[in-house]
């Protein structure tokens, strides 16, 4: 479903993802872990198309596409979704304009009907009910005045209403109560399905308590450095970062000798 | 460079000779006095050149070297009934008073029902019919000693509307005046000269709009002078939206007493050269004022905004939010001067003025001017010239929302909230209709309906 291979990335001029390769399967969850500052964020906004990040090398393959050359709105339309770490305020323009704008932006380039006023309510009702979401929130500009949890759910009603084949959260679990997180993940959850791909990317252990991945990937300083199954998790909760950034710097320095 | 351009001053000086002729007897009236001198004063003072302080960025050249004709007497049988109603409010029931070129059009105008008392007119008829009152205000508040465009409106002050509120008044339909130019085979002028007088306690709605029917060049020379009296409270708006070849200069002059609110809205979507003087003087205790604006310019407009508000007495607020969106080649100028006075204790002064560039070729010019005198005030200004918000647009985009419709709508989200300020819902409507016109509508559907 998606390929990305030896992913070079810089933000003006920094160098910041060095060659990420990561293959993602239809109907996998992965997770994506690692210390502040490695590149998680980066890769999620390049894999949307941010153009303040600059794609330097490498490729990325999303259903047979290059999605390289698409516009961040194609890449929506066609199934990319990224749950926001710092969700976006836009004072004046209502939240159920800007979804029902997007869904049926989305719906059109599937060939479907645009949902009028009254069914798209009905349609984001239930979706918001479902997330325990109040609608009165529905009316409010996108994201003004939320507070941080409020605004991780708004993230999660968007990705249930526009139902994507492609969902990247970038630290959804972070700043939420535990009933949210619950919540966030009974969300995450109804959206798994065998034709669709998750990346969850987290700091914490917890939320792959009920997102159970089956992959999970250490970013350090721009690369993947590790793989495994869920239990490489448990392990890094344990032990943290240090023992990998050590095995890393001796690997590499092991890797700048022979060369 | 010269400090003002007097080419056309001969031209202007012979229209002056041709309405004096058609006044008959009246030459020796206060008002044409007050005509005579205005002229003298314009003849002195000349066109302003950008070397003029005020008009630093606001080139009139095209203004002062056209050979505006006068239309002393309109056509009134080229504008329909159809003509008017494009410029109506849908939905919005207003006494309407039309003018054509600057002169009262009766038989397009339905002014019924008005509150004993209360006049809504010609000004041409109250001067010709009972001209006494109207000399302790008129060309009083708006002063044309340094503003050639002030001097040359006074000097040519023929029509316009008359309103007049006597004590505990109470207007409850907008009062509409509707300034309509039409064709002439070459460039024309005219002068609308309003007036409105609100008693004391007294309440009323005054909607001017400004409207071009064809693409021709023309120019409006406006001043609309206010008296808000003791506890009375007007709400003022100004739709401008003349044709985009036309010039448009317009002094709006408010003169309050204590305890009055007076609101001003003033949106300019038309013209090609457009300047706009709203000035506030708030001479007694306690009361409040609003100069709020929106403006939208594209293609090759320029729109000037010159705000002042002006605290003479203690314990008063004003409040003001101007907010400009320029695409294209568009240019816009914001000067918003607050004089807080010696004696002007307690003033609360918030100022706030906002553009967005659309395009690179856009540009503004602001310049806030507070001139603080006295000492125990609270005054806030705010200026924020901006493109628009590369990260909603991303966010925005992330969603599926394609680029150009993502910049629709956060322009729009821009401008709304000055229009969200407005009082009548008829008029939010046409606003936001407009803005999306101005946007490309298509796009938009449903946007104003959420
Ligand atoms: N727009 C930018 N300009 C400059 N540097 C940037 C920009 N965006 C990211 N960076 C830098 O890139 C590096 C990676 O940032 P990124 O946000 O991808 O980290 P992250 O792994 O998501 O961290 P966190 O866990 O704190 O969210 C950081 O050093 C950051 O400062
Ligand atoms: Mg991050």
């Amino acid at each position: 479903m998606l390929e990305i291979k030896n992913l070079h990335v810089e933000v003006e001029n920094t160098k910041i993802l060095k060659g990420i390769d990561l293959s993602v399967k239809p109907g996998e969850v992965h997770a994506i872990m690692g210390p502040n500052g490695s590149g998680k964020s980066t890769l999620a906004q390049a894999i949307s198309g941010r153009d303040t990040y600059d794609v330097t090398n490498g490729e990325i393959i999303y259903l047979g596409k290059d999605l390289l050359d698409m516009e961040p709105d194609e890449r929506a339309r066609e199934g990319v979704f990224m749950a926001f770490q710092y969700p976006v305020e836009i004072p004046g323009v209502t939240n159920s304009y800007f979804l029902k704008t997007g869904l049926n932006e989305i719906r059109k380039h599937q060939g479907l009907e645009p949902l009028d006023a009254m069914d798209f309510l009905k349609h984001i009702k239930e979706k918001a009910k479902l997330l325990d979401i109040n609608t009165d929130m529905l009316n409010r500009s996108v994201n003004e005045g939320f507070s941080g949890g409020e605004k991780k759910r708004n993230e999660i009603l968007q990705m249930a209403v526009l139902e994507p084949k492609l969902a990247i959260l970038d630290e959804t679990d972070s700043g939420l109560d535990i009933d949210a997180l619950r919540i966030v993940a009974d969300g995450v959850n109804r959206l798994r399905t065998k034709d669709r791909a998750i990346i969850v990317v987290t700091h914490y252990q917890r939320l792959l308590n009920y997102i159970v991945p089956d992959h999970v990937h250490i970013m350090l300083e721009g690369k993947l450095v590790k793989s495994g199954d869920k239990k490489l998790a448990m392990e890094l909760e344990e032990k943290g970062y240090d023992q990998i950034k050590e095995e890393y710097s001796s690997v590499k320095a092991k890797l700048e000798e022979t060369v | 460079m010269a400090l003002a351009i007097k080419d056309n001053n001969q031209l202007y000086i012979s229209n002056f000779e041709s309405l004096e002729k058609s006044l008959n007897g009246e030459a020796k009236s206060w008002v044409h006095q007050l005509r005579q001198d205005a002229l003298n004063k314009f003849d002195e003072l000349g066109f302003p050149t950008t070397r003029n302080e005020e008009w630093k960025y606001t080139n009139v050249t095209p203004i002062a070297q056209e050979n505006f004709k006068h239309v002393l007497k309109p056509d009134l049988n080229a504008v329909t009934s159809n003509d008017v109603k494009r410029f109506e409010y849908p939905g919005l029931d207003t006494h309407l008073l039309v003018f054509v070129d600057g002169h009262f059009a009766g038989q397009l105008s339905s002014v019924r029902d008005l509150p004993d008392g209360v006049k809504a007119g010609s000004l041409a008829d109250a001067l010709r019919s009972d001209a006494a009152p109207l000399q302790q205000h008129l060309g009083k508040y708006a002063p044309y000693q340094d503003d050639a465009f002030t001097a040359l409106s006074t000097a040519f002050i023929i029509d316009g509307a008359y309103i007049y509120l006597p004590q505990n008044a109470l207007v409850e339909k907008p009062i509409h005046l509707l300034f309509l130019s039409s064709s002439h085979d070459e460039p024309f002028v005219s002068y609308p000269r309003n007036l409105i007088v609100a008693g004391k306690h007294s309440k009323a709605t005054v909607i001017e709009t400004y409207a071009g029917l064809n693409n021709n060049r023309y120019f409006t020379n406006n001043v609309t002078e206010a008296f808000v009296d003791e506890n009375a409270y007007v709400e003022h708006y100004k739709i401008q939206e003349e044709s985009s070849e036309a010039y448009h200069v317009s002094t709006t002059q408010v003169y309050q007493k204590a305890n009055s609110n007076f609101v001003s809205n003033a949106v300019t979507f038309g013209g090609l050269i457009v300047r706009n003087n709203p000035r506030a003087i708030l001479d007694a205790e306690g009361l409040e004022s609003t100069l709020n604006g929106l403006y939208l310019g594209t293609g090759k407009q320029l729109i000037d905004n010159h705000t002042t508000i002006d605290h003479a007495k203690p314990h008063c607020n004003s409040h003001e939010l101007y907010k400009g969106v320029l695409d294209g080649n568009a240019r816009g100028v914001f000067n918003g001067k607050i004089f807080v006075r010696l004696d002007a204790q307690k003033t609360d002064a918030k100022q706030t003025n906002q553009a967005l560039l659309l395009s690179d070729d856009a540009s503004i010019d602001t310049k806030p001017q507070l001139e603080i005198f006295a000492d125990d005030v609270k005054c806030t200004h705010g200026a924020t010239i901006g493109q628009l918000d590369e990260d909603a647009m991303f966010y925005l985009q992330t969603r599926g929302i394609e680029k150009e419709m993502a910049r629709n709508i956060l322009t729009y989200a821009f401008a709304s909230d000055v229009i969200n300020h407005m009082n009548i819902k008829e008029l939010r409507d046409y606003c936001h209709h407009r803005l999306l016109v101005k946007l490309q509508q298509d796009r938009l559907e449903g946007i104003d309906q959420e």
